[in-house]
């Protein structure tokens, strides 16, 4: 790749000397740029401690402080939406586990609501409440690796991190026992959910939800909320100004953040979250701090939610047993189904032509849409506050690349 | 030799004079190499299984603080013995590693910067006095020779971060600088009250002027149990968490932002060597923070001098080197910025107020009794307190946990 293919516009061979274009390849090349002079263009990622994955910036550099950044990504595109034109609609569910695979459980929530509008399917009672407590226990285990992963990224040589997954290993093993695996759990089906959870998961779930990790969440607050080093780096590091946050499409706790109040659960009520006693916690600066906050406030709100969800589940079927999976042909037409995934709006969009495959597949993936905006948040900003506030937009690459 | 002198102090002392005897007078310059020979020896020796045992140290510690193990696998002839082998299979690893130079590198400073950067950090070690009759060089300006010696691994880094031609070894090689001439400062600021306590620059001289106990022998005169020794201690650690590059000031090696800093080419024993030397740095400044403020050699209490002197030099290290696995255990990085900031308008400041609060309680130090000592302590307190709020609150400003609203 040609230097100038790189930041288009301020490299090219007229900003060099004569006879020093392209630059010397041993040379650690700076860009120049008539304004600032002579800028260090440094390529972060894919290969990179904190991209999270396979995630590029290419930034360009003033110092410390960034002039230009470039989002890349597309290294793990997979062909997620064409494969799943091309495969039947229920054989789809285990891979949309692999789009966010920190909560697979949320991923299958939203593509089965979509397939549920697109098919006109049901789900009982007792399915509702058993996709909210599995859909709030994976917006707990999302934002406790998100607080670790930005905690890391802070510097703090894992110490939170690891506390942070030792309690999503715990929600983990229960998630395990339920639906068989760890992260790539499968457990949505079209009309319901694939087992009915048994009352002694239930009662082991509300114990640790009274006992364990709310003690954690206190530890954590008390320990890392209020640090003088964690205020100092993150208030007014990368913020986001609510207008732009709603013109770019901006959803889920980072748009809560900037102060505007959306929160898919609340706006649509899709399932059953009209019944459930719930805030919706709102930043006022747009800032690294409140985004860490929106997390931390929302694991409050999510555990109150489960609290009632496991006070009122009703006995009865899990899954409507008319629905159904395997062979599964809509009428043509169109659905889009969304929910409130722990990164944002998920959406799935279908058309269907009457076949057993989906005729177009689409997804809205949240963090995808959430980066985009990631350069209008760190122009003029260092480099360890550019890390920081890609640590809290919240990205898995899994879902930003399909 | 004093009647409280450890039988395990002299002893030694008397037989290595007695030995070092028998070279004959007329050959003074080959006692001098030979003893010089022996303490280059006996540091290399000591410092580098200390260096060994630091790293294994802080890696089960900061497990233990992570809710994990830490290394426990490696055996030597079945002998676990908890994974303290670790190092040994880490050097043989180092050793046996490729060395790979980048086609662009500057080879030339790629080569001698991990060298610098073990020699450098070295020579701080002559000046220490590890016992009562331990000063491998007892230099009248011991203190100004270990903070010329310590400059000179700036130097080291940024020769690093330069000649790899990588762009975040050049970051890390902006940052060290800027960080590590911001933070010399307030370091040396804080040694000069102790210089003028003592009245000499010699290091072992500032140890003996530490010497003796009030209260029957309980309460040393330690430079830190004053109030601006007690500041200037609090200013030195947090110099030297930075002078040493360690957290919360770890940002040339900023892991999650520059990968590895200027490590960022090394690989194989030059990677090692540099591991190397950020340790003799910790514990070279320790060494020497022990000696300018905790009292050196010497005994906390009378009645314990029984002790060896180099017990009580060991001891305090080692607890200065745990307490800086704790704070990389615990703290968050800060920001170039902010650390700057926090030199230049907290430490600096602090460290000539207390300078000033140095002047103060040599002048009073004829006020004698109860009453007069309490007045004198509080006031001291107070010339360092009340500088130490405003300009933090100066340097916090706007910044504060803060309330969140909800959505109806």
């Amino acid at each position: 790749m040609t230097p100038d293919t790189l930041t288009p516009g301020t490299l090219t061979p007229g900003t060099f000397p004569p006879g020093t274009f392209p630059p010397d390849a041993t040379t650690v090349r700076a860009v120049h740029d008539d304004f600032h002079g002579d800028l260090l263009e440094v390529s972060m990622g894919p290969h990179h401690p904190s991209t999270h994955g396979v995630f590029r910036m290419n930034v360009v550099l003033d110092g410390e402080i960034i002039v230009k950044l470039q989002p890349v990504f597309g290294y793990l595109h997979r062909n997620h939406e064409k494969l799943a034109e091309n495969i039947s609609y229920l054989a789809s569910i285990p891979y949309t586990d692999r789009l966010d695979y920190l909560a697979s459980l949320t991923n299958n929530w939203a593509y089965v609501i979509a397939v549920e509008k697109l098919a006109s399917l049901t789900v009982p009672e007792r399915g509702e409440y058993v996709r909210v407590i599995v859909g709030e226990l994976a917006r707990l285990i999302n934002h406790c690796c998100l607080v670790g992963f930005l905690l890391n990224d802070l510097g703090t040589s894992f110490t939170p991190l690891l506390y942070s997954l030792r309690e999503r290993e715990r929600m983990l093993d229960l998630v395990e026992e339920l639906t068989g695996s760890r992260m790539m759990c499968n457990y949505m089906r079209f009309g319901g959910v694939r087992v009915d959870p048994s009352p002694d998961w239930l009662a082991r779930l509300k114990t640790y939800l009274e006992g364990d990790f709310p003690k954690f969440l206190a530890e954590q607050d008390a320990l890392l909320t209020g640090n003088e080093i964690l205020l100092a780096r993150t208030q007014g590091a990368g913020i986001l100004k609510p207008d732009l946050a709603i013109n770019a499409g901006i959803t889920g706790p980072m748009l809560r953040a900037s102060g505007v109040d959306y929160d898919i659960r609340k706006v649509e009520r899709y399932s059953i979250y009209d019944r459930f006693d719930f805030r919706v916690p709102l930043g006022d600066h747009g800032d690294t701090y409140d985004r860490y906050m929106m997390r931390m406030l929302e694991m409050h709100e999510s555990l109150k939610i489960l609290r009632q969800a496991l006070r009122d589940i009703p006995a009865g079927p899990a899954t409507d047993p008319k629905a159904k999976s395997r062979g599964l042909r809509p009428k043509p037409g169109e659905a889009y189904g969304r929910i409130e995934a722990p990164k944002g709006e998920l959406g799935f969009y279908l058309i269907s032509d009457g076949s057993p495959q989906p005729y177009r597949y689409r997804i809205r993936p949240p963090s995808f849409i959430n980066l985009t905006i990631l350069e209008d948040m760190c122009l003029g900003q260092t480099v360890a506050d550019a890390v920081i506030t890609l640590g809290s937009v919240d990205i898995v690459l899994g879902e930003v690349d399909r | 030799m004093t009647a409280h002198e450890s039988f395990l102090d002299s002893w030694p002392a008397e037989k290595y004079a007695a030995l070092l005897d028998l070279i004959p007078a007329q050959y003074a310059w080959l006692r001098w190499l030979v003893s010089a020979l022996v303490a280059i020896a006996l540091i290399l020796a000591v410092f580098g299984l200390l260096f060994a045992f630091t790293t294994v140290t802080e890696r089960k510690l900061l497990g233990r603080f992570q809710n994990r193990p830490g290394p426990n696998r490696v055996r030597i002839l079945g002998i676990r013995a908890f994974g303290f082998f670790q190092p040994f299979a880490d050097a043989v690893k180092a050793l046996t590693k490729e060395d790979i130079v980048p086609a662009a590198a500057d080879k030339i400073l790629h080569f001698l910067a991990p060298a610098g950067a073990v020699f450098f950090t070295l020579l701080g070690f002559a000046v220490i006095p590890y016992g009562r009759h331990l000063t491998p060089l007892d230099l009248d300006a011991g203190v100004l020779y270990f903070f010329a010696a310590g400059a000179a691994s700036e130097l080291v880094i940024f020769m690093a971060g330069w000649s790899g031609r990588n762009k975040y070894s050049l970051l890390s090689a902006m940052r060290a600088l800027a960080q590590l001439i911001s933070f010399e400062l307030p370091l040396l600021l804080v040694v000069v009250p102790v210089v003028l306590a003592a009245g000499t620059l010699g290091t072992s001289a500032i140890v003996t002027a530490q010497g003796g106990w009030s209260l029957g022998g309980l309460i040393p005169h330690w430079n830190v149990l004053t109030p601006w020794g007690l500041a200037g201690f609090v200013i030195f650690v947090i110099a030297a968490l930075a002078e040493t590059n360690r957290c919360p000031f770890d940002l040339p090696e900023g892991e999650s932002e520059i990968i590895a800093g200027h490590l960022t080419e090394y690989s194989g024993f030059k990677y090692a060597l540099f591991f190397m030397g950020e340790y003799f740095g910790i514990i070279g400044l320790c060494g020497l923070g022990v000696t300018l403020f905790l009292g050196g050699w010497q005994a906390p209490c009378a009645f314990l001098q029984f002790i060896p002197s180099y017990l009580w030099f060991g001891l305090k290290l080692v607890a200065f080197i745990l307490f800086f696995i704790w704070i990389r255990a615990t703290l968050l990085r800060l920001r170039i910025d902010q650390l700057t900031r926090l030199a230049w308008k907290l430490l600096v400041p602090l460290g000539l107020v207390n300078l000033g609060v140095a002047a103060f309680w040599m002048l009073t130090a004829s006020w004698d009794g109860p009453v007069l000592l309490a007045v004198r302590w509080l006031a001291g307190l107070a010339l360092i307190l009340i500088p130490y709020v405003l300009l933090g609150r100066s340097l916090g400003a706007g910044l504060g946990p803060r309330d969140y609203r909800y959505a109806q």
